[in-house]
C-alpha cells in the first residue's frame, strides 16, 4: 500500500539503525507517547535494532486505556437505563467496569453498540426517535475534532435526544504530568496524529523548559526509526527542541478547522485518568452552550466508590515505571481474551502489545 | 481506536469521501479538511480525513533514507 510499504523497507530501516548507532553515546530513555507507536516498536521489533543504552518506554496514549473506572461505571449505570442506547468505539465495550463491563451488559440484552465513525451515532440517534443515544466520547485531539463536528451537525440537523459523555483528553498535561512525577526521561516520540490535529506549538515548553528533546513521529518503522535518531542527535548535542518527523501528515500550524471545531464545542477541564489520578486542565468538556447535549444533567445515574481490578499496574505501565512483565496477572489471569485491566484490552494497549508480540 | 491510516479518496459527496485502502472501501468525513481532491491520500482515523497526505514531503522522507543507506554501504564497503 502506497505510504506503508516503502516506509518498511528492511535495508532502509537498518541503515537508519547503523546510523543511530554511531551517534549514541548516552545511556537514554525516550517515551513513546501513542499506542500505536508501542504497537509498530513491538511488531517490527525495533528495539532489537537499538543500542542498549536508548530505552524505549511506552507512555499513556492508548485513550481506552486511560479511560478511567468511574467513567466506564457511568456508561455501564447509562447502559441499564431502558430505552437508552449506549454507542462506543469497539475496544471500550470490553473494559472490565467495577462491577461488570458494557460487554456483559449487552449480553443481558442491554442496547450497547460499537460504531467506527461517531457520525454513525448520529444516524443511530435519527433512526431511533425517542430513545436517548448516548455516545461516549473518548480519545485524545483526534477524535475530538469528530466529535465536536458531530455535536454541530446534530445541532444544525434539530436532532433530539442525541447526548456525548464527554472523556475527551488532552496530550500535552499528561506529559507535561509525567515528568513532574520523576519520570525520568529524555525526549518524547510525539504522537503523530494527534500533532497533525494540534501542530507542533503545543510541545514547545517540554523543550524549553523541561528540557527534552521532542520528534514527532509517523507510525511506520522508518519513521519511528528517524524520530530515535533525531532524538539522540539532539540530547548528544544537547540541544533539545521540537522537531517534525512525519512532515508527510504535520503542518507545524496542524488543522486550523479541526481546532476551531474543538475550541467551538469543548472547555478545558481538569480530568481523571487511569492510574495518574487527575490531572488539571486535561480534560475536554462540553461548553456551556451545548450542555443540552450533555447526559449528566438529564440521566442522573447513582454509581458507587469505583474499584480498580485487583493485582493490575497498568497505571504504572502508563507512566513508564513498569512494563506488563512485570505484572503478576500478565499472560496468566490476564489475556486478550480475559482481560483483567484496560491495558490489556485495547489492541493499542501496552499489555495487549506484549502479549501479542511477546515471542518476537 | 486511535490508528489513522493512509487511504485515497476515490469519490466524493458533499461532505463525504469514498476512499480506499488497498482494495477495501471506506467512507470517510471531510467535515474537517478543506480542498480534497479525487486521487488525494488522507489519514483516515475513526472515519473523519483528519489531514492530507503531502506526496513531496513523503518522497523526500524516503530520499533521505536512501541517503543513509548510501552513506552507509559506502562507509562499510559493502
Ligand atoms: S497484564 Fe492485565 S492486570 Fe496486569 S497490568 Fe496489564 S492489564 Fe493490568
Amino acid at each position: 500500500m502506497k505510504y506503508v510499504d516503502e516506509y518498511r523497507d528492511r535495508n532502509l530501516i537498518e541503515a537508519v539503525a547503523r546510523e543511530i548507532k554511531k551517534v549514541s553515546r548516552k545511556e537514554i530513555s525516550l517515551m513513546e507517547v501513542c499506542g500505536g507507536h508501542t504497537m509498530a516498536i513491538h511488531r517490527f521489533g525495533l528495539t532489537s535494532l537499538l543500542p542498549p543504552n536508548i530505552r524505549l518506554l511506552s507512555g499513556p496514549g492508548c485513550p481506552v486505556c486511560v479511560s478511567s473506572q468511574k467513567f466506564i461505571d457511568i456508561a455501564i449505570g447509562y447502559s441499564r437505563i431502558p430505552g437508552i442506547i449506549i454507542v462506543t468505539y469497539g475496544d471500550l465495550i470490553r473494559v472490565p467496569g467495577s462491577t461488570s463491563s458494557l460487554e456483559k451488559e449487552k449480553a443481558n440484552g442491554n442496547d450497547v453498540r460499537i460504531v467506527y465513525s461517531v457520525l454513525e451515532a448520529l444516524e443511530i440517534a435519527k433512526q431511533n426517535p425517542g430513545r436517548p443515544v448516548i455516545f461516549l466520547g473518548i480519545g485524545f485531539e483526534t477524535t475530538a475534532p469528530a466529535t465536536a463536528a458531530t455535536i454541530i451537525k446534530a445541532q444544525h440537523d434539530n436532532t433530539p435526544d442525541f447526548y456525548v459523555l464527554s472523556a475527551h483528553k488532552i496530550m500535552p498535561p499528561v506529559m507535561k504530568a509525567l515528568v513532574n512525577d520523576g519520570v525520568k526521561l529524555h525526549g518524547f516520540i510525539a504522537p503523530g496524529h494527534v500533532s497533525a490535529i494540534t501542530g507542533s506549538g503545543i510541545y514547545e515548553d517540554l523543550a524549553w523548559k523541561y528540557g527534552l528533546g521532542v520528534v514527532i513521529s509517523g507510525f511506520e518503522p522508518m519513521d519511528i526509526m528517524q524520530s530515535v535518531l533525531m532524538l539522540v542527535e539532539q540530547i548528544e548535542k544537547e540541544n533539545p527542541r521540537v522537531e517534525i518527523q512525519y512532515k508527510r501528515v504535520v503542518q507545524p500550524e496542524g488543522n486550523k478547522i479541526a481546532q476551531q471545531l474543538m475550541a467551538q464545542v469543548f472547555t478545558l477541564s481538569d480530568d481523571e485518568w487511569r492510574g495518574l489520578g487527575t490531572i488539571p486542565g486535561s480534560g475536554l468538556k462540553l461548553q456551556e452552550r451545548y450542555t443540552a447535549f450533555d447526559p449528566a444533567n438529564k440521566f442522573p445515574v447513582d454509581i458507587p466508590e469505583p474499584e480498580e481490578p485487583k493485582g493490575c499496574i497498568c497505571g504504572e505501565i502508563l507512566r513508564g515505571l513498569k512494563i506488563p512483565t512485570d505484572c503478576t496477572n500478565f499472560a496468566k489471569r490476564c489475556t486478550p481474551v480475559t482481560p483483567v485491566g484496560a491495558c490489556m484490552v485495547s489492541g493499542e494497549g501496552t499489555c495487549a502489545t506484549y502479549y501479542k508480540y511477546r515471542e518476537n | 481506536m486511535c490508528l489513522g491510516v493512509p487511504a485515497r479518496v476515490i469519490h466524493i459527496e458533499d461532505s463525504e469521501a469514498t476512499v480506499a485502502l488497498g482494495d477495501v472501501e471506506y467512507r470517510a468525513s471531510l467535515l474537517l479538511l478543506n480542498d480534497i481532491h479525487v486521487g488525494d491520500f488522507i489519514i483516515l482515523h475513526a472515519g473523519f480525513a483528519i489531514e492530507k497526505v503531502d506526496p513531496k514531503e513523503a518522497e523526500e522522507t524516503i530520499q533521505l533514507f536512501k541517503e543513509m543507506e548510501m552513506n552507509g554501504s559506502m562507509e562499510t564497503g559493502t
